[in-house]
């Protein structure tokens, strides 16, 4: 088996996706067998040194430099991976996008001109082509594993891109939502994660952001007036790490 | 099993739970309902103590509660968020696992998955859920394919019946056929009779020579003719709290001919697609390959449950053939309901009702049903 060469890039981002290689404890002599990381600035000061097999993307595009960086990544990359929410789907900066940039300056910096970034947080995927898309805030570390071995045998890495729900049934969790009137965006919300939350007696979060075909303005529509959730309840439930993603943002308009 | 059935036998909640011992000291694992957070589930018990005494639920379409009862019954409720499929169709199973060995010109090792699990036990099967058994034995055990998994796991399972004295507001077995009174596919069949007092008995009765042996051990009375009323009053009491039906005459033709039944997308603008509907079915039994790296040298197979109504299920190289919800509901019921017939003689539906009660959005087949039949234009006859 050939050794495959790996770069881990960060955007604007907390970095928690890309550590969750690094928390992949058990497996990392193994994981250095097999693939040369090549750039992976959490773990090592080595420069960049491209072209790369796979580069996993942790981050969202927020600035003009970063649109050029990914354009240059991409072209030295094979297989390009988004990991995490903000990557994936613009993550919670995206809360932005619905209002003005310079309000949202003026509220966090004591200094607001000298901050130079685009008026939108928003995917890898607006600017380059991506070739898989891991969802969640943070990513599943077994997951990206998989993933990463998965290329090493040359095969498709299987992801389920259907419900939480599926992995709450999977696992035997009764739904929270059905015994308990909990608000769980489970039924719409992209499966990849276990179920954590539901199992703890809690709704999803959705951190792992829409599934396929996702139904969220039926899920709304229930939420007001089967459990009494509130509009901003909703707005806020859904207005978090994916709130910019297709079906997250209008998650209350009928089509 | 003409020779079962015909001797019913009173006993009381201890000798109840000598039976339970007698099937653990003959090595099974005894599965049963038990309260966990909010809801009944089967998990294995160890007692009688470890089932809801006393303890009821109330369902409707989309909402399921506990709620306490004034008796000690342990059986005062209706079907559970779990189904006993996932006993013997587990919802992840490996199947096996490949290593390479380090010397790279040795072949790959295969190693299959073979488990010995204890045989199992089933404690208070309702009739729907055996009719549910008796479906998927079929799926899986009849034909040229048989599933090794399922059927190492159910030719030694023992089933422990109860008819069902408390269905709730989503059942509807009767209009099925399929209940509330278990009338085959179980080795003991026990009736709860709380008879106004606190303290239930019970009447039991064998369906299987194994049943029979297990009775044979016990402490027990011959049922009396007062008894074997009040077990047909318990049973027409159930049959007078289902409410909800399907109308079966026909229903095959009026699903072949209602595929383009406008009804369809009044169903897919609610309709989540989450696959709920299937998990908790006790009759649905798709199932995918995945494989899974571990390492660089191991790869596992797991057969994992699957469903209909994802993108993934029709996926084919032009992409998926379902695309729209509305295609796949329409699918998932007609299967169901209508082309089951003709693939197993015989409808995957029991009528137990999760599906109603567990549709986070609370669709409900019995009513989706109706108006399809209602407003059809070609008329089915009823």
């Amino acid at each position: 088996m050939v050794m495959k060469k790996l770069a881990v890039w960060k955007f604007t981002s907390c970095d928690g996706c890309q550590l969750s290689l690094l928390d992949l404890e058990d497996e990392l002599l193994e994981i250095d067998k097999n693939f040369v990381i090549s750039y992976f600035l959490e773990a090592s000061s080595r420069s960049p040194d491209p072209p790369f097999d796979i580069s996993l993307v942790e981050g969202s595009i927020t600035t003009e430099e970063a649109k050029r960086k990914i354009i240059e990544i991409r072209n030295h990359s094979s297989i390009l991976i988004t990991i995490g929410a903000c990557a994936t789907a613009g993550g919670i900066q995206a809360l932005r996008n619905f209002a003005s940039l310079q309000t949202a300056k003026e509220r966090v910096y004591p200094q607001p001109e000298l901050i130079n970034v685009l008026p939108t947080s928003l995917p890898i995927s607006q600017y380059v082509q991506v070739d898989y898309e891991l969802q969640g805030c943070p990513i599943n570390k077994q997951q990206l594993l998989s993933v990463l071995y998965s290329f090493l045998f040359g095969f498709r890495p299987s992801l389920n891109s259907g419900s939480v729900c599926m992995e709450c049934k999977m696992r035997g969790t009764p739904c929270v939502m059905v015994s308990s009137k909990t608000l769980c965006l489970g039924p719409v919300t992209h499966a990849g994660c276990g179920a954590i939350c539901p199992s703890f007696g809690r709704g999803c979060y959705g951190c792992y952001g829409p599934k396929e075909t996702p139904n969220s303005p039926s899920l709304s529509r229930w939420a007001k007036e089967k459990l009494s959730i509130e509009s901003t309840v909703l707005k806020q439930a859904f207005h978090t790490f994916n709130c910019i993603a297709d079906g997250f943002k209008r998650f209350d308009e009928e089509d | 099993m003409a020779r079962f059935g015909s001797n019913k036998f009173k006993i009381t909640k201890r000798e109840l739970q000598s039976i339970l011992d007698a099937l653990k000291r003959k090595g099974f694992k005894t599965i049963g309902p038990t309260v966990s957070k909010d809801a009944i589930v089967y998990e294995e018990i160890d007692s009688l103590n470890d089932l809801p005494i006393g303890i009821g639920d109330e369902q409707e379409a989309g909402s399921y509660r506990l709620k306490k009862r004034t008796d000690a019954t342990l059986f005062g409720f209706a079907s559970s968020p779990h189904s006993w499929k996932q006993f013997l169709f587990p919802a992840q199973e490996k199947i096996f696992s490949i290593h390479q060995p380090t010397e790279k010109t040795s072949p790959p090792l295969i190693d299959p998955s073979v488990r010995q699990d204890p045989p199992l036990a089933f404690i208070g099967v309702r009739s729907c859920d055996l009719q549910a058994i008796a479906i998927q034995n079929r799926v899986f055990l009849e034909g040229p394919y048989s599933h090794a998994g399922y059927k190492s796991k159910a030719k030694g399972l023992f089933i422990l019946a109860v008819n069902c004295a408390y269905p709730s507001a989503t059942c509807f077995c009767s209009s099925m056929g399929t209940g509330p009174r278990a009338k085959s596919g179980f080795d003991l069949l026990v009736t709860e009779i709380l008879n106004g007092q606190k303290e239930p008995f019970y009447l039991i009765e064998a369906g299987s020579s194994q049943g029979e042996e297990i009775i044979a051990q016990i402490e027990k009375t011959d049922a009396t003719e007062e008894d074997l009323k009040k077990e047909k009053d318990v049973i027409q009491n159930a049959e007078k709290q289902i409410h909800r039906r399907i109308e079966t005459q026909g229903i095959k033709e009026l699903f072949y001919n209602n595929l383009q039944h406008p009804r369809w997308e009044e169903i897919a603008q609610r309709c989540l697609s989450c696959a709920n509907c299937t998990f908790v079915c006790p009759t649905c039994f798709c199932s995918t390959l995945i494989d899974i790296p571990k390492k660089a040298q191991e790869i596992e197979r797991w057969m994992v449950w699957d469903s209909c109504f994802t993108l993934n299920f029709t996926h084919t190289p032009a992409g998926s053939v379902r695309k729209s919800v509305l295609s796949r509901y329409r699918q998932w019921m007609t299967h169901k309901l209508a082309s089951w017939i003709d693939q197993f003689g015989i409808s995957g539906c029991v009528g137990c009702g999760r599906c109603i009660t567990w549709c986070p959005v609370g669709i409900d087949i019995t009513e989706e049903a109706e108006i399809i039949r209602k407003t059809s234009p070609v008329k089915t006859p009823s």
